[in-house]
């Protein structure tokens, strides 16, 4: 067993932590009041190549791997939560095109995926499928030469901004998730229009739209794996997802320690900086101890993926330990401030609002209990 | 089109210390980097680069460790680089260290243009550009703060205190850049893991041809006595009271001071 960073990842991570002190953090706050998708931003990463990660170099990856990837994603989410949480949505795209994608449609989609060109979209979630996923009610019809898709997403991350969506649609709705098909999409296709930006608790520049499909004329080669596949197709992105959604959660949650442990030193209360406090160490040091483990949660499920191991029990593992510790320390953080850390002055109030969508996207917290039990019980 | 930009290891400025006994620079545990302006000549020469293609060579003269420099350099998209390094080049002044980049230079060859950033932060002399331009006899240009092709010509925005003068030159040409030139990106992971396993080349004296009675400190008709932090003897008088009679003492003192 071995925790040390390679000589490579030492470098990367030196220079990503320069990048999102130096460029991401600054440009935090604006891009939160923004209302727009932080494309300087995504534009910037890349040009660093930092899209692609996980994605061999002849498809215009970095040729890395997934832990690589999750440790990148930990100091762009600490720095900028909606640019990681941008990059982490990105991912659920770029990831089942490399996985299930023909070659053609590696060249075609992957490369400008990987290199950053384009942004890319995973649409599964509709009004009435979101935790029962094997309820989508997008239909997929084999119309000759062409699939006829006919439906609606509702939260899809990234939405209108992405040039490329992965959607999965149903081919024979009275078999569920048997019926599952996944289809690349482009923005622009007759037929698919992007919908209503969602207003949310918080993230209020990252898009979450609808995705509408009238007659959706989609190309036979647009078909990702196999008819009735899609299934496999979704579970595979959502793995991935849960390791994306993990490491986002413990930059956030890092992020609100440091904004915590900072304001507890300058903070001065009966004549002492509340650091001296033992009440506020208690809240520090369980903060600490918590965002550790689930980083240490999320990397060993990211390193077992690049071993070709099963990790669906420890990726669900530490996407809910992750985003319950965000929660739990960003409310420790609010506290810590005090009646600041309530007003907009200070960050954490922000990141407290922010913590609450972990618990609930890529798999509620309920939905993680129940896929590490259905492991246990097997 | 075929540049040559020269860097500097300086001393990150954010952490120097003096050492009030020696009255010599704290090197140790301060971190090492690309000297700020020379990261801006790096940009402009990759953006020339990337408008007219070419080639993009860096070179530093410095100890082994100054490698890091280069490979920072090749990170962010230069093509090759070339570490000048010797027990001989150790000790030079600016007469020096020109020549010596000269040679390297001329080792080289085949160059359009030369950039450089206006000044290193640790010394601040500003005089290694223009002292390499003399030594190789071609035209330089100091504090760019633009620069383009027109033509076969170099367009040139210098920097002046009041405002800018445009220049056009012909190539080869020795251009020093000031910081509001560009901003510098940032490495690429792809840049960074072929830095990691790129090959640089390390020229010593005999390489590079130069004479050692001209490099280094046997080179150096300058010599550093003394660095010291200036004692600042600055009063703040406080001028209390009423308005009318504050500014009085206000516009006496000014008075006085022939500002």
């Amino acid at each position: 067993m071995n925790f040390n960073l390679s000589e490579e990842q030492q470098m990367i991570m030196e220079m990503v932590k320069e990048y999102a002190d130096g460029v991401l953090k600054p440009r935090a706050r604006e891009v939160d009041e923004s209302g727009e998708m932080p494309w300087d931003n995504i534009r910037q990463m890349a040009e660093m190549d930092l899209m692609g990660i996980p994605i061999p170099e002849e498809y215009g990856g970095a040729g890395l791997d997934f832990t690589t990837w999750a440790m990148v994603g930990e100091e762009i989410s600490r720095a900028c939560t909606t640019t990681g949480a941008v990059f982490g949505a990105d991912m659920l795209c770029i990831y089942p095109i490399y996985f299930f994608g023909t070659e053609e449609q590696k060249k075609k989609y992957l490369v400008p995926l990987a290199k950053g060109e384009v942004v890319g979209a995973f649409g599964l979630t509709e009004p009435n499928a979101g935790s029962d996923a094997g309820n989508v009610r997008t239909r997929a019809v084999d119309a000759g030469d062409h699939y006829l898709l006919n439906g609606s997403k509702v939260f899809i991350t990234n939405a209108g901004e992405a040039d490329i969506y992965v959607i999965i649609a149903n081919m024979d709705i009275n078999k569920g998730a048997r019926g599952l098909t996944a289809f690349i999409v482009e923005k622009g296709t007759p037929g698919f229009e992007i919908g209503k930006n969602e207003k949310k608790m918080a993230y209020s520049s990252l898009p979450n739209r609808e995705l509408i499909f009238t007659d959706c004329k989609v190309p036979k080669e647009n078909l990702l794996g196999k008819e009735k596949r899609g299934f496999r197709v979704a579970l595979e992105t959502l793995g991935v997802g849960r390791i994306g959604m993990g490491i986002g959660a413990v930059g956030l949650a890092q992020a609100a320690l440091d904004e915590a442990l900072e304001y507890s030193k300058v903070r001065v209360q009966f004549g002492k900086p509340i650091s001296s406090f033992e009440l506020i160490q208690a809240m520090l040091a369980d903060m600490a101890t918590e965002v550790d483990a689930s980083r240490l949660l999320v990397l060993r499920a990211a390193f077992l993926k690049d071993q070709g191991m099963s990790y669906e029990k420890e990726a669900a593992m530490a996407k809910l330990f992750a985003s319950e510790t965000a929660m739990r320390t960003t409310t420790k953080a609010v506290q810590i401030h005090g009646g600041y850390g309530y007003t907009k002055e200070y960050t954490v109030e922000r990141l407290m609002r922010e913590a609450k969508l972990f618990e609930i996207v890529e798999g509620t917290s309920e939905i993680q209990r129940l896929v590490i039990a259905n492991h246990l019980l097997r | 089109m075929n540049i040559i930009v020269c860097i500097k290891q300086v001393p990150d400025t954010t952490d120097v210390k003096i050492n009030p006994e020696t009255n010599t620079l704290v090197r140790d545990g301060v971190k090492s980097i690309v000297n700020p302006f020379d990261a801006n000549a790096l940009e402009a020469a990759l953006q020339l680069k990337e408008a007219m293609g070419g080639k993009v060579t860096a070179i530093t003269m410095g100890p082994p460790q100054a490698m890091d420099i280069l490979r920072e350099a090749i990170a962010m998209g230069a093509d090759d680089a070339v570490l000048l390094s010797d027990r001989a080049f150790a000790g030079a002044d600016t007469l020096a260290t020109a020549y010596t980049l000269a040679m390297g230079i001329r080792k080289i060859g085949d160059y359009d243009l030369i950039i450089g950033g206006k000044q290193a932060i640790d010394g601040d002399t500003a005089q290694v550009g223009p002292g390499i331009a003399e030594q190789l006899g071609i035209p330089q240009v100091t504090y760019a703060r633009r620069m383009e092709m027109d033509g076969d010509m170099l367009l040139v925005e210098r920097m002046l205190e009041d405002g800018y003068e445009v220049m056009k030159t012909a190539l080869p040409v020795l251009v020093t850049v000031v910081k509001q030139i560009n901003e510098p990106r940032y490495p690429s992971l792809r840049g960074l893991l072929a830095a990691k396993k790129k090959e640089i080349n390390v020229w010593n004296a005999a390489d590079i041809g130069a004479d050692e009675k001209r490099t280094g400190l046997t080179g150096s008709p300058t010599r550093v006595v003394r660095i010291f932090t200036p004692q600042r003897n600055t009063k703040a008088v406080m001028l209390e009271g009423e308005p009318e009679k504050t500014v009085e003492t206000l516009a006496e003192v000014i008075t006085k001071l022939n500002v």
